[in-house]
Formats: C-alpha cells, sequence, structure tokens
C-alpha cells in the first residue's frame, strides 16, 4: 500500500469519497427501474377497463379493442407448461440431490447448467423444428413446451439446492423407522424443503410469463380468442411486441395496458415468492 | 448384498417369542410386513423414475445441439466459412454474410458491460462491504434484482417509447443523423437489464472475504476503502470476473429489447448511432419470413454460433465461480 | 440360561476397500443392555450400523457374514424388514421438524402409510411417551412441533418414537454425547426400564457410562472383538492387554 506516504487526511478523505462514489453509483441504478415503473403503470393503467378486459384487438381504425385472446392465451401457454416442466423439474431436482455421486447425474447437472445459459430465442428455434415443422403448424403447446424447457433449469436447481442442505440424519431417521427410499423422499424430506422448492416454482413462472422469443415461431399470436392447444394462440408478451412495433397508436395503447398488466403480475409474483418462502421455511 | 425377495419369510409366527404388546400386537406386525412388500415394488418404480429424469435432462439438451447442428449443414454446405466473414448480408440476392450481426452483438453486448459493470460492481460492494445487513441494503439488494424480474419486451417497449426520441434529440445535439434506434440504444437498455448478474455474484463474493485478513490490512492503520481496493478485490478478482462473464453471457443471448430498438438494419454500422442487428435480432426478425432452405439454414447456422458463445462463456463463469467457492 | 436374540457371525464391514469391521462374533442375550465401547475409529459403529442394515446406505459400503435376530439372518432379508423389528437412536436428536411431537411419536406408522384407527394411534403415543417419561412433560403440547423441547427431551421423543414401532432390539449411537449432564442422566435412566421389554445395544466412548447402565460390554479395537464379558467383571478384571490399556485410559 503506497499510502503510507501520502497524509493521512488525505487518506480518509479519499475514503469518504469513495464510499460516497459506490454509494451514488450503487442506488443511481434504481432510478431506472423506479422510473420504467412509473412510465408503464401510468401510460398503461388508463387504458385498463372492463372493455379492455375481456374484447379481443378490433381491427385497425376501430377503437374499442381489448387483449382478452392475449389474457387467455397467456393463463392457457403458463398453465401448460408448468403442468410439464414442474413434475419434471422437481423430480430431477430430487435425482440430482439424492444421487450427487454417479455419473449420470454428474452429466445431468451439466445439461441443467448449460440449458440455464441457452438464448431463449434459441430455444423457439428448436421447439419449432420439433413440434412446428413436423406437425405442419403453429400451436400454443409448442409453446408451452419451450417455456417448460426455459423453467426446467429454475425448478430442477432450485429442488436440487433446497434439498442438498437438508442434514442426512434426517434422511437417516426415515430409514431408521423402515421407510422405503419413496416414503424417505416424498414424506420427509421434500416436505422440509417446501419452502424452497416452491419458491423456485414461482420465480420459474414469473419467469416465462414475460417471455416473447421461445413464443415466436411457435405459439405465434392470433388474433382471435382460443383455448385449443393444436392452434396459434396469443399471448401477452406476443401482443406488446407486435403491438408496439406497429405504427398504429389504438394497438399502442393495448400494448400500453398489457405492459401495465404483465409488469404488474410479474413484480408482484415475485415480491410475493420472497415474503412466502421466508415464511414457509422450515425450522431445522 | 442380497435383497429380500421370498414372501415366505414374512408371517414369522414363532408364539414362543414373548413381543411385547397384547397380541392384537403380532397381527399389526404382520400387516405391517405385508404393507412392506409393496413398499419395496414402489420403491425401485420410484427410484427408475428419478433415473429417468436423469437421462431426460442429458438427452434434451444433446438434442438442441444436434437440432441445431443438422439444420445448419446446408447452410454450412452452400456457404462454408466465409459465413462468419462475410459483411453483406442480402437475403434477395441470396448473399448471407454473418459479419454485421457478430458485429452489432459485439459491440451492443460490451458497451452494454462497459456502462453497466460500475454500477453493477458498487452494488456489489455495497452490499458485501459496507452494508450487508440491514432493512436499506435488503431494500437496496431486493429492488436490484426486480431488475432482472421485468420481462425483455416491457424494456424495449420503454425504450421504443421514452429513450429512443431522447437519444434522437441527443443525436441531433451532437451532430449526428437523429434516427434514434441503434447500437447506442440498444447498449443503454441493455445495461440496465444486465447490472443484476454481476452485482448479485459480486456481493456474495465480496460477502466470503474472510475477516482475518481485512483485519490484518486495518491493524496496519488502513482506511476502508484502501482494504476494499487493496485486500478485498484482488482477494475476489476472479469471482468478479466471473460476475462480468454472467452479465455478458446474458446480454449476448438478449432478444426483444435489443429487437425492438435495434433499428434492423442489416449492414455494418458506421458508427455506435447507427442502426444495426444482432444475432438474436436478425432471427427473431426474419426467421418467420426464411422462404428458402439456405436463407433459414444461416438464420439456424447463426443461432448455432449464439448458442455455442454463450453456453462456453457461461460454463467458463461457473467454473471460475466453483474453483472461487471450493478454495 | 438367557436366550440369544442377535448373534453376528464372522461379520465383516467395509469402506470400499477399507476392510473396518473384522470377523466379529457376539452373542447378545434378551432383555440385556450391552454396550459396545471403543476408541475412536474402531468400528464400533459401523458395527452397530450394520445390525439394522444402515451401514450399506454409504455409497461404496458393503458388508459379509450374518446377522442372526432369532432364526433369521438380517443380511438375507431386505432392509426395510429388518428396521421394522430393529430400531435405532442416533446421536444428535432428529425429530421430523415438520411433524408435531404427536406425529413424529407415530411416523413410522404414518410416513409408512399404515393407517390406524385414531383411538389406537392415540394409544400408541400415549405409550410410547410413558415409556420414555415424557408423557406428563407434553401431554398439553401434542400438537405442537418438537423444535421447542430440550436437547434431553427431543432425543427421548426420538427414542419413543423407535419404541411405537414395537421393534424387539433397540440401537444406540452414542446417545447421549450431544446432550448436557442432566439430559444424560434422565436418558440413562429409561435404559433401565426399556430393557424389561426390548434389548438394548448402546455405542458408547464414555466408560463411566458404559459401567453405569450396561449388563454386558463388548470392547472393539481397529475393528476387531477384542473381549466381550459382564460389565462389572471387564472393568474391574479385563483379560486382554488392549481392554485395559483402554480402560486405564492409555489411549482413548
Amino acid at each position: 500500500m503506497k499510502a503510507k506516504n501520502s497524509p493521512v487526511r488525505f487518506r480518509i478523505g479519499k475514503n469518504g469519497f469513495f464510499k460516497g462514489v459506490v454509494i451514488a453509483f450503487a442506488f443511481s441504478c434504481v432510478i431506472p427501474l423506479l422510473f420504467i415503473l412509473a412510465y408503464i403503470i401510468k401510460a398503461g393503467i388508463t387504458k385498463i377497463n372492463w372493455n379492455f378486459l375481456v374484447n379481443v384487438p378490433k381491427p385497425v381504425g376501430e377503437s374499442g379493442g381489448g387483449i382478452a385472446n392475449a389474457l387467455l392465451g397467456s393463463i392457457i401457454i403458463i398453465a401448460v407448461a408448468a403442468v410439464i416442466a414442474i413434475p419434471i423439474g422437481i423430480l430431477g431436482g430430487i435425482y440430482l440431490s439424492e444421487n450427487r455421486k454417479s455419473k449420470l447425474a454428474y452429466w445431468a447437472r451439466l445439461s441443467i447448467d448449460i440449458l440455464q445459459g441457452v438464448p431463449s430465442i434459441v430455444i423457439g428455434i428448436v421447439a419449432y423444428f420439433w413440434l412446428v415443422k413436423p406437425f405442419g403448424g403453429f400451436s400454443s403447446v409448442s409453446g408451452s413446451i419451450a417455456l417448460a424447457i426455459m423453467m426446467l433449469p429454475i425448478v430442477v436447481r432450485s429442488t436440487e439446492e433446497t434439498l442438498k442442505l437438508l442434514p442426512d440424519t434426517l434422511r437417516e431417521a426415515g430409514f431408521a423407522l423402515g421407510m422405503p427410499f419413496h416414503r424417505v423422499v416424498l414424506k420427509v424430506i421434500v416436505p422440509c424443503g417446501i419452502s424452497g422448492i416452491l419458491s423456485g416454482v414461482m420465480l420459474s413462472i414469473a419467469r416465462i410469463a414475460g417471455e416473447t422469443a421461445p413464443l415466436l415461431f411457435t405459439a405465434f399470436g392470433n388474433p382471435y380468442l382460443s383455448t385449443s392447444l393444436t392452434k396459434p394462440m396469443q399471448s401477452l408478451p406476443l401482443l406488446i411486441f407486435n403491438y408496439a412495433t406497429s405504427p398504429y397508436n389504438d394497438w399502442h395503447d393495448l400494448a400500453w395496458g398489457a405492459s401495465c398488466i404483465l409488469l404488474i403480475f410479474v413484480l408482484v409474483l415475485n415480491i410475493f415468492t420472497k415474503i412466502i418462502t421466508r415464511k414457509w421455511k422450515v425450522q431445522l | 448384498m442380497k435383497t429380500f425377495e421370498n414372501e415366505a419369510v414374512i408371517a414369522r409366527g414363532d408364539s414362543s417369542r414373548v413381543i411385547t404388546g397384547s397380541n392384537t400386537g403380532k397381527l399389526k406386525k404382520t400387516n405391517r410386513e405385508k404393507h412392506s412388500n409393496r413398499q419395496i415394488w414402489t420403491e425401485s418404480v420410484f427410484r427408475r423414475l428419478l433415473f429417468i429424469m436423469g437421462v431426460l435432462m442429458v438427452v434434451l439438451v444433446l438434442g438442441i445441439m444436434f437440432t441445431l447442428i443438422v439444420q445448419s449443414v446446408p447452410s454450412i454446405k452452400a456457404l462454408g466459412a466465409g459465413f462468419l466473414w462475410g459483411k453483406v448480408w442480402d437475403p434477395v440476392r441470396d448473399i448471407y454474410g454473418a459479419f454485421p450481426f457478430l458485429l452489432g452483438t459485439l459491440l451492443t453486448s460490451f458497451l452494454a458491460l462497459a456502462i453497466s459493470i460500475p454500477f453493477s460492481f458498487a452494488v456489489g460492494i455495497f452490499l458485501g462491504e459496507y452494508y450487508p445487513k440491514g432493512w436499506l441494503p435488503d431494500l437496496l439488494k431486493n429492488t436490484v434484482e426486480l431488475i432482472a424480474a421485468v420481462p425483455s419486451v416491457i424494456y424495449g417497449f420503454w425504450g421504443l417509447a421514452v429513450l429512443v426520441p431522447i437519444v434522437r434529440s441527443f443525436e441531433s445535439g451532437i451532430g449526428e443523423p437523429p434516427i434514434g434506434v441503434g447500437i447506442f440504444t440498444s447498449s443503454l437498455i441493455l445495461s440496465i437489464m444486465i447490472i443484476p448478474y454481476a452485482a448479485s455474484l459480486g456481493r456474495s463474493m465480496i460477502q466470503m472475504v474472510p475477516s482475518h485478513l481485512k483485519e490484518a490490512a486495518y491493524s496496519l492503520g488502513a482506511t476502508r476503502w484502501e482494504v476494499i481496493k487493496s485486500v478485498i478485490l484482488p482477494y475476489v478478482k476472479s469471482g468478479l470476473f466471473a460476475g462480468v462473464l454472467l452479465s455478458l453471457g446474458r446480454a449476448l443471448g438478449e432478444t426483444m429489447a435489443v429487437t425492438m430498438v435495434i433499428g434492423n438494419t442489416s449492414g455494418i454500422p458506421k458508427s455506435i448511432f447507427a442502426p444495426g442487428n444482432t444475432m438474436a435480432s436478425v432471427i427473431a426478425n426474419e426467421f418467420t419470413e426464411a422462404d428458402r432452405t439456405v436463407y433459414l439454414s444461416a438464420l439456424i447456422e447463426l443461432g448455432l454460433v449464439l448458442f455455442l458463445v454463450t453456453v462456453v462463456i457461461n460454463m467458463i463463469g461457473k467454473k471460475i465461480i466453483s474453483r472461487f467457492t471450493n478454495d | 440360561m438367557e436366550s440369544t436374540i442377535v448373534r453376528s457371525i464372522d461379520y465383516n464391514a467395509y469402506f470400499g476397500d477399507n476392510h473396518v469391521v473384522k470377523n466379529v462374533n457376539i452373542d447378545i442375550p434378551k432383555n440385556n443392555v450391552i454396550a459396545v465401547m471403543g476408541p475412536s475409529g474402531c468400528g464400533k459403529t459401523t458395527f452397530l450400523r450394520g445390525i439394522n442394515r444402515m451401514h450399506e446406505l454409504i455409497p461404496g459400503a458393503t458388508a459379509k457374514g450374518k446377522i442372526m435376530l432369532d432364526n433369521e439372518d438380517v443380511m438375507e432379508m431386505h432392509p426395510i424388514f429388518v428396521r421394522l423389528k430393529i430400531g435405532m437412536v442416533f446421536q444428535r436428536p432428529n425429530p421430523f421438524p415438520n411433524l408435531s411431537i404427536y406425529d413424529n411419536v407415530i411416523a413410522g406408522y404414518k410416513l409408512n402409510g399404515i393407517k390406524l384407527p385414531k383411538a389406537e394411534k392415540d394409544k400408541i403415543v400415549e405409550q410410547s411417551l410413558t415409556k420414555v417419561a415424557l408423557w406428563n412433560e407434553v401431554k398439553d403440547q401434542l400438537n405442537k412441533k418438537g423444535t421447542f423441547l430440550s436437547g434431553g427431551q427431543q432425543q427421548r421423543l426420538c427414542i419413543a418414537r423407535a419404541v411405537a414401532m414395537e421393534p424387539e432390539v433397540l440401537l444406540f449411537d452414542e446417545p447421549t454425547s450431544a446432550l448436557d449432564p442432566i439430559s444424560t442422566s434422565t436418558v440413562e435412566e429409561l435404559f433401565h426400564d426399556l430393557k424389561q421389554n426390548y434389548t438394548l445395544i448402546i455405542v458408547t466412548h464414555n466408560m463411566q457410562q458404559a459401567a453405569r447402565v450396561s449388563d454386558k460390554t463388548a470392547f472393539f479395537y481397529m475393528g476387531e472383538l477384542v473381549e466381550y464379558d459382564e460389565t462389572k467383571r471387564m472393568f474391574t478384571n479385563p483379560r486382554d492387554t488392549r481392554t485395559q490399556n483402554y480402560i486405564t485410559g492409555r489411549f482413548s
């Protein structure tokens, strides 16, 4: 430290200066977020009314459209994705946490790590070639599967990490009572780790609720209300993307309303998850 | 180790044994043993199920790689390696050169990194060293994490509506063509979005610095900033680098926000204020319009490059982190 | 002549290639308290865990030989059946943190999916908690989770949980080493009552405890059963020099 040569008062001044700089930079990065939040809510909240929620978009030029197709579409696509990804993800996480040393577990863990870093558009491409091209058309279930692939690493990782933290003596207590492996896992380990597992599930849903890229070539979008798994379907992020980049003001309004709803949903889910996991944590 | 299979050995009714409890106890015991037989079958089914999940995870990733490679083959065969440094992308005339997109991706990502890193590190240092505990730091930590939770398409829309006009007037102010969209605007949006990654990793790394090292410096008369500069930051150097890599990986793969504000021009950008395209944005824009095999395949090849680059960067980052945490 | 309830015949246990329990032959008589002691790493805990087939849960662990429970070879049975007849209490009290005290006691039934009528469950809970002298202390708080109990009470809860399964043998792996002296003595008092109905095998590194509670003592050293005799005789007149050295504190 060359500090020894500078006068002490200067060093103390420098210390305070840098502390100020760090604090300034640290807190200023929330400014854009708060600004964006405020702007989106302000621009969107006025567009939301009952009409907005139950109508589908009207053709260009007519006013009074809504985002019902996107709302319903998002709900259906997310629900199907969750039904696929959650059981597989939790079981995958259990596999990794209860098989720490096996060769397959090493490669599976590596695969999940790789999957976590894959850009969402690449997942969209792959889902297109697996589920759209062979079946001749866009479909909401292909979108759900693309989203399920994106959810998988989050659910698997959080399940694995949560269960790994539980002490082995808990498992031993179960085995010593004559419990078979599946009961030790499902009746002892998983209930004790439920808060971590659920938090992973909720965060994965929050993550995919706002994803657009994987749906671009799978669910594709639909101007009409649809509940069919085998036809294209609209979703909130898709609608926002398409309408925001269009030149029509009416459609911009729809996009603002949709953005407001999507943003609030995602943020509320994230905040809710943080609060709930703290409450449900089992005291070991 | 032999596993029990013979059911005949179960119901051992040796009446000469004195079993605690009443006679119902003995009956209970036999029923329990019958129950356990079913359990043994379920147990092996469950284990097999878990094994299948493990296999599924590996197969999934292999499948993704396989599909990308197979679909890129037509393009690789037709265009060869020159694809990567071809400067012109003109699908109408069947000319496919990826260089504009490689350049666009690198420019936006590195510019975004350069802008966001000071902020990420400031958050990491603040939360890791100055104020690790308390309601205010917790609030800051949660708020920064929420930055990563906002969907990318919303960042894009906001960027389009708010940032682009601002950049446009800025550009006319400094004499550049006032377009608004372009590499610069994308980098701005991207920089906001990637702050949380390096910040959260930086924070956890900084918190891991052993106190005895810090105390040694303090006892020699160092100020807090000097301890941060000469002890903490050097110690977590590799961890901070990993954080940078993770932010970079995120930036490289980001699609929607960038697509909405980059201008979607497939030429080589002349300055950072010019419009351009990234690998991800050109795929998003042109995939559904690609009507020829080589066209589509060229786009997939871009996807393959994107996949390889992001995966490698992420894996290096994770490797560094695991080495750091195991030391 | 007391009848033998557990007999090991040429029992050997390994961790990978590491031979940690060597050719143990021991007869354990019914309704006795047997202490198993020896220096750290002598194989006593490994041997104990072999009796209820917990040893093989560790990856790479194997065992050879016979362990007869009455007339059945435990090594030939499926581990689940073994553990229904042989219960275990661990070093650190490990009640299930997400279950109430009531549910912890009948955990062996409940978590195994064995359905019992409420009256019977209540009876088992009361009898088991009485056997471990915990009933009066917790009878009004059966629905609370067990984490507010003291270490000694938690350990007694774990004993009640094992006893509720009506095993024939109870294995204890250093059951009081994580407890304070008062809790230790309350647990030790239980051993005398429990042996009326069960056979107890207790691994302990506390010689005084072995002398206090056990009828017979087995001394393990470097994986071998060196000496096995009535406790009084072993402590006053050990036959093997190794036993002698251990008891007099030459090595621990």
